[in-house]
């Protein structure tokens, strides 16, 4: 039964967030009021903060991101048929071999040109 | 019904009154751990009566008051909604994630059969893989919402970092499916009862020492511990994404890293050491190689079963600490590379000879 298998994990999931709840407020009922205009101030080690953070920065992370979103997804695909590989046998064998192959080469077309390499 | 829900009610307070105990006792293992292995004296003024082991009780009572009667602090520059949330979205995944790992087998009382796991998920593994990677959002939402220019290079380190390891977790994940034959992590606890040539308890380490290997390096990259810890590297980028968080916040986010390690160590121990099997031990009692057999009551046997998934998982907590405190830091370009030219070929060539050795020994 679906309701069996998910009714705890509804359950954890309100026990866990009251938790968090009661944390997150508890901070701020039982903690000190005390604001002050250097308190509030963006903390760069003392010095006068430069500026907002909201800016641009390095497009190798946009890149990993962008190369993780393939592979997760490819990786999803492994599942269903790591479940069914011992029905399926050499069949499963084979067609799963092309597939990875065709990954690796992603793999090894993106480490040529660069895309893993971090200066 | 109601005696239903009440049942699963106590275990998932017995789990999470477990788990954030623990997350404390760790944090004052670490310091005491941390001090052993390099050969210091550690915290030794929380004591009681000057008896210094007693400071655990101290340490674990004292801190969190300490962290929750502390200042609030939200930056000018922040958004105010998200500082707030990114916390909660930190801690909130790690803690349900627990609600699959299997800490015994089957509790009988009278007629009812309690399986002693909280929820009985048919595709458990992919749960926790799912809430495993939920905790990036809080890393990079904690970053971003600071406006901090350090918390934001901590975060986006963070994102880029855990999402690289996730795909090598992922693959030490399917070769253990293909092993088993099931998502269901009761199930794979189950399937490592039997013996190997009658006398070897059949662990899951036995069959994947590589996928052990890999989804050890990919667990303590995902918890961002050291040496992986890049997010957070006090040396460079003050504490990294949380370094606009003080009180409670901090706490939470402080906490999330215990219980990333225990989940980790408790995924191990489900999924390579056997989870709540004692070696020898049936529902029955113990049986021996040999002709050997203990009789045991059934309460005594359950009892034993989570006491030996308690100790395996508080044995791994143990070694992630003594890594982080014998290791140094990863620099950024050789954890990238760990993560995609090392471990991820690794995976996919491990599941290729899993999937290869099953055939060859299937007929």
């Amino acid at each position: 039964m679906l309701a069996d298998q998910y009714l705890p994990v509804l359950i954890m999931l309100l026990v866990a967030g009251a938790i968090v709840t009661i944390m997150v407020n508890a901070g701020r009922l039982l903690g000190p009021r005390n604001r002050t205009e250097t308190k509030l101030d963006t903390f760069e080690c003392g010095n006068e903060s430069s500026g907002s953070a909201w800016g641009r920065f390095s497009v190798k992370f946009y890149l990993t991101a962008i190369l993780f979103i393939v592979f997760d997804v490819e990786v999803v695909f492994m599942y269903p048929w790591a479940l069914v590989f011992r029905d399926l046998g050499w069949f499963a064998m084979s067609s799963m071999s092309i597939f990875i192959g065709v990954l690796a080469l992603g793999l090894v077309y993106e480490w040529r040109k660069g895309a893993l390499e971090w200066e | 019904m109601l005696i239903d829900v009440t049942i699963i009610v106590i275990k998932v307070l017995a789990v999470i009154g477990l788990v954030m105990p623990l997350a404390g006792i760790l944090g004052w293992i670490e310091r005491k751990g941390s001090a052993l292995i390099h050969d210091r004296v550690g915290a030794n003024r929380a004591s009681i009566l000057g008896f210094s082991g007693a400071g655990l009780v101290n340490t674990m009572v004292a801190d969190p008051i300490k962290f929750i009667t502390k200042e609030d602090i939200i930056p000018r520059g922040a958004d105010r909604l998200l500082h707030t949330l990114a916390p909660c979205i930190n801690l909130l995944p790690v803690l349900i994630a627990f609600a699959v790992l299997p800490f015994g087998d089957v509790l009988i009382v009278g007629d009812r059969e309690i399986n002693l796991q909280v929820a009985p998920l048919g595709v458990g593994v992919m749960y926790l893989l799912a809430m495993m990677s939920l905790g990036v959002y809080g890393v990079v939402l904690g970053g971003w919402a600071s406006n901090n220019r350090w918390a934001l290079l901590g975060g986006i380190r963070g994102s880029a970092q855990m999402i690289s390891y996730e795909l090598p977790m992922g693959l030490a994940i399917v070769s253990m499916i293909l092993t088993y034959n099931t998502l269901d992590l009761q199930e794979m606890a189950r399937a490592q009862g039997e013996l190997l040539w009658g006398w070897l308890p059949a662990w899951g380490i036995l069959y994947q020492p590589v996928a052990f290997v890999i989804f050890l390096i990919a667990g303590i990259a995902e918890s961002k511990r050291i040496p992986f810890d890049l997010p957070e590297s006090e040396s460079e980028l003050i504490s990294g994404y949380f370094t606009e968080y003080s009180g409670v916040k901090h706490l939470m986010f402080f906490m999330t890293d215990f219980v990333e390690v225990i989940i980790v160590s408790g995924m191990i121990t489900t999924l390579f050491f056997g989870g709540w099997q004692v070696p020898y031990l049936s529902a029955t009692g113990f049986e021996f190689p040999g002709d050997t057999a203990i009789a045991l009551p059934h309460l005594l046997v359950v009892v034993l079963q989570i006491a030996a998934f308690t100790i395996k998982t508080v044995f791994f907590c143990w070694f992630q600490i003594m890594i982080r405190w014998t290791v140094p830091r990863f620099r950024y370009d050789q954890l990238m590379q760990l993560g995609w030219l090392g471990l991820l070929p690794l995976g996919f060539v491990n599941i290729i000879a899993t999937a290869l050795m099953i055939l060859a020994t299937q007929d």
